[in-house]
């Protein structure tokens, strides 16, 4: 194969990629983050505690999380023809990724939501501030470099999971490089796509990092710590005070 | 201006049950500034977070500027939206200053006000007020990160006085502060008691934050007020243990085995007064002076003094009434330095 042979195929299987993750990351995001915060509001001490509707959430985004891709892809054929239309190409394949990605990406929320101090939420509360105060102006921007980082991690994770999709005829990059490295025995070309991959991997991880290093560039926390305290912890001063008994 | 009335609260964890408060009537009155003392784990923290609710009491009632917040609906999680509007005109601040670190100061101090529905325009011209009033008018675009803890702590005032509180909650305000920015925050917290009016309730377990800002005092210990009151009141009070704590004789002699030791404490004007060489030249005895201080408390000069007369207890009922005459306190300690009952 030439160079240009290679650009020809590389080109649609590159823009065929980046619609699938692209789709697959801005549905994650608009279903997940609202998952992981309820994950977070809805536990004890939450200001929604509701065990039941916590434990039902949680047992759901467990499951898709340890289900394997491919029988996701399997199981979820009735739901993807209904939705996309088809069960082949990368509108199909964009079907299966999403779902695998929400509960991950939720998780991922749940755990940057969790490490917003509980004093900051009792500060918002002792100025008269509600929930939606809480979620909107305090934890949300307070996890906001975390959150993105997520985002960056889960866009990682649907490029591999593309490339895996494209093997069972999902299209895009790793459709590629099955049906030219392996099935035709181009294993230069496999290798050439593979390298493309790792390009894009690395491209947008740099990106991630230099975007949440400028959000988090803010001199420090405001409080002395970021630690799971939901009040005030004692100082070590106060051992001193003794008074007569 | 605070009234709490019988207030309990009860702390129940995996099966373990917690008394943090044991039946607290407190009473702040309008314009003070009034504290709450005690070691660690007497209940203070759990106590002014009952003020406004962060923490659900028990039993009992909490009525704030006329409000009883005990009766407003909601939970600990989710409070009604009374409670809510009544929490805005209560300011708090906090040991470790609960700033946002995605705002800048003057974003932080904009926050109480966004929350109220103030417009951007009000919002903006408040929060440079309240950053001149605390004197940081030049940080307004730092983030907290870059301030220093005294720093910190002066947002987390502006911010808590945004909502034009007429109360103030504190929770050991200073206690994560260096001695000399302590100082400079508690002088801060008394400029604004007496320019705004504002009625203060603040914790510490620092004798000196009681001594250097406070009206009035309460001791806590194991869930319960030990002993309260005005401080002045408090130091005229025979054995009081918070008049002992503010002023400390301790490190004094304990004079001879057979001898009598008094402790005299005088207030304001009394001060003045030769009542030592009076008293000596009156009954004609020897007096040992073990030790004396003078400090002022609440804003008056109070003096303390431990002295020795020959003799026992019973050689010296005229002396001390003489000296309870001039309307000083005298108490009489035993041989072993405490308070004699
Ligand atoms: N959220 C809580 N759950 C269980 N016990 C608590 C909780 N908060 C405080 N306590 C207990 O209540 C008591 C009083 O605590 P606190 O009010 O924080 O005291 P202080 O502020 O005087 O140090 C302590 O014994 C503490 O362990
Ligand atoms: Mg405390």
């Amino acid at each position: 194969m030439t160079w240009d042979q290679m650009l020809d195929l590389m080109w649609p299987a590159t823009w065929e990629t980046f619609q699938m993750v692209g789709v697959a990351t801005v549905v994650t995001v608009l279903i997940g983050l609202p998952l992981g915060l309820l994950l977070v509001l809805t536990d004890k001490g939450g200001a929604l505690q509701n065990a039941p509707v916590n434990r039902v959430t949680g047992a759901v985004v467990n499951l898709g999380r340890s289900m394997p891709f491919i029988i996701l892809m399997v199981a979820l054929m009735n739901f993807t023809r209904a939705v996309a239309g088809t069960t082949i190409g990368w509108e199909a394949a964009t079907v299966p990724l999403t779902v695998g990605a929400i509960p991950f990406f939720a998780r991922l929320v749940e755990t940057s939501v969790r490490e917003v101090d509980g004093g900051l939420l009792e500060a918002a509360h002792a100025m008269g501030g509600g929930t939606w105060t809480s979620v909107r102006k305090v934890l949300l921007p307070e996890s906001l470099p975390s959150l993105v980082s997520s985002v960056v991690t889960t866009i990682i994770a649907l490029i591999g999971f593309s490339a895996m999709a494209g093997t069972v005829g999902g299209g895009g990059l790793g459709f590629l490089a099955i049906n030219y490295g392996y099935l035709r025995f181009e294993t230069g070309f496999m290798w050439v796509i593979v390298a493309e991959l790792a390009v894009i991997v690395t491209v947008i991880q740099l990106a991630g990092d230099l975007i949440v290093r400028r959000l988090t560039n803010r001199g420090g926390s405001g409080g002395t710590t970021r630690l799971l305290r939901s009040r005030d912890t004692p100082s070590e001063k106060d051992e001193e005070l003794v008074l007569p008994h | 201006m605070i009234t709490t009335k019988d207030l309990t609260k009860v702390y129940r964890t995996r099966g373990r049950e917690v008394t943090a408060l044991a039946g607290v009537d407190l009473h702040v009155r309008e314009g003070e500034v009034y504290g709450v003392v005690g070691t660690s784990g007497a209940g203070k923290s759990t106590l002014i977070r009952c003020v406004n609710m962060l923490e659900r009491p028990s039993s009992g009632t909490v009525t704030v500027d006329g409000v009883e917040l005990t009766a407003l609906p909601g939970t600990e999680q989710r409070a009604g939206a009374e409670l809510r509007a009544a929490r805005r005109r209560i300011g708090m601040v906090f040991q470790h200053f609960n700033l946002l670190s995605s705002r800048t100061v003057q974003q932080n101090v904009e926050l109480p006000l966004e929350i109220i529905g103030l417009d951007r325009g009000q919002r903006r011209r408040k929060a440079g007020e309240l950053l001149e009033l605390v004197g940081l008018a030049d940080k307004a675009r730092s983030y907290p990160g870059q301030l220093s803890g005294g720093q910190k702590q002066r947002v987390g005032i502006a911010r808590a006085l945004a909502g034009d509180p007429k109360v103030l909650l504190s929770d050991e305000a200073t206690s994560a502060l260096d001695p000399e920015t302590t100082r400079s925050i508690l002088a801060l917290l008394r400029d604004l008691n007496q320019q705004l009016g504002l009625t203060v309730l603040l914790i510490t377990h620092e004798m000196d934050v009681i001594k250097s800002v406070c009206d009035s005092a309460a001791l806590m210990r194991g869930g319960r007020v030990v002993e309260e009151g005005k401080l002045t009141d408090l130091l005229a009070t025979e054995n009081s243990q918070l008049a002992r704590e503010l002023f400390p004789l301790g490190e004094f002699g304990h004079g001879h085995r057979g001898n009598t030791v008094l402790e005299i404490t005088f207030q304001g004007d009394t001060s003045a007064r030769p009542f030592v060489s009076q008293l000596a030249r009156t009954y004609q005895i020897d007096i040992n002076i073990l030790g004396a201080a003078v400090e002022t408390i609440a804003g008056r000069m109070v003096g303390r003094m431990r002295v020795e007369l020959p003799g026992g207890h019973r050689d010296n009922v005229v002396p001390i009434g003489f000296l309870r005459e001039q309307g000083l306190q005298v108490d009489v300690l035993d041989e072993k330095g405490g308070a004699a009952a």
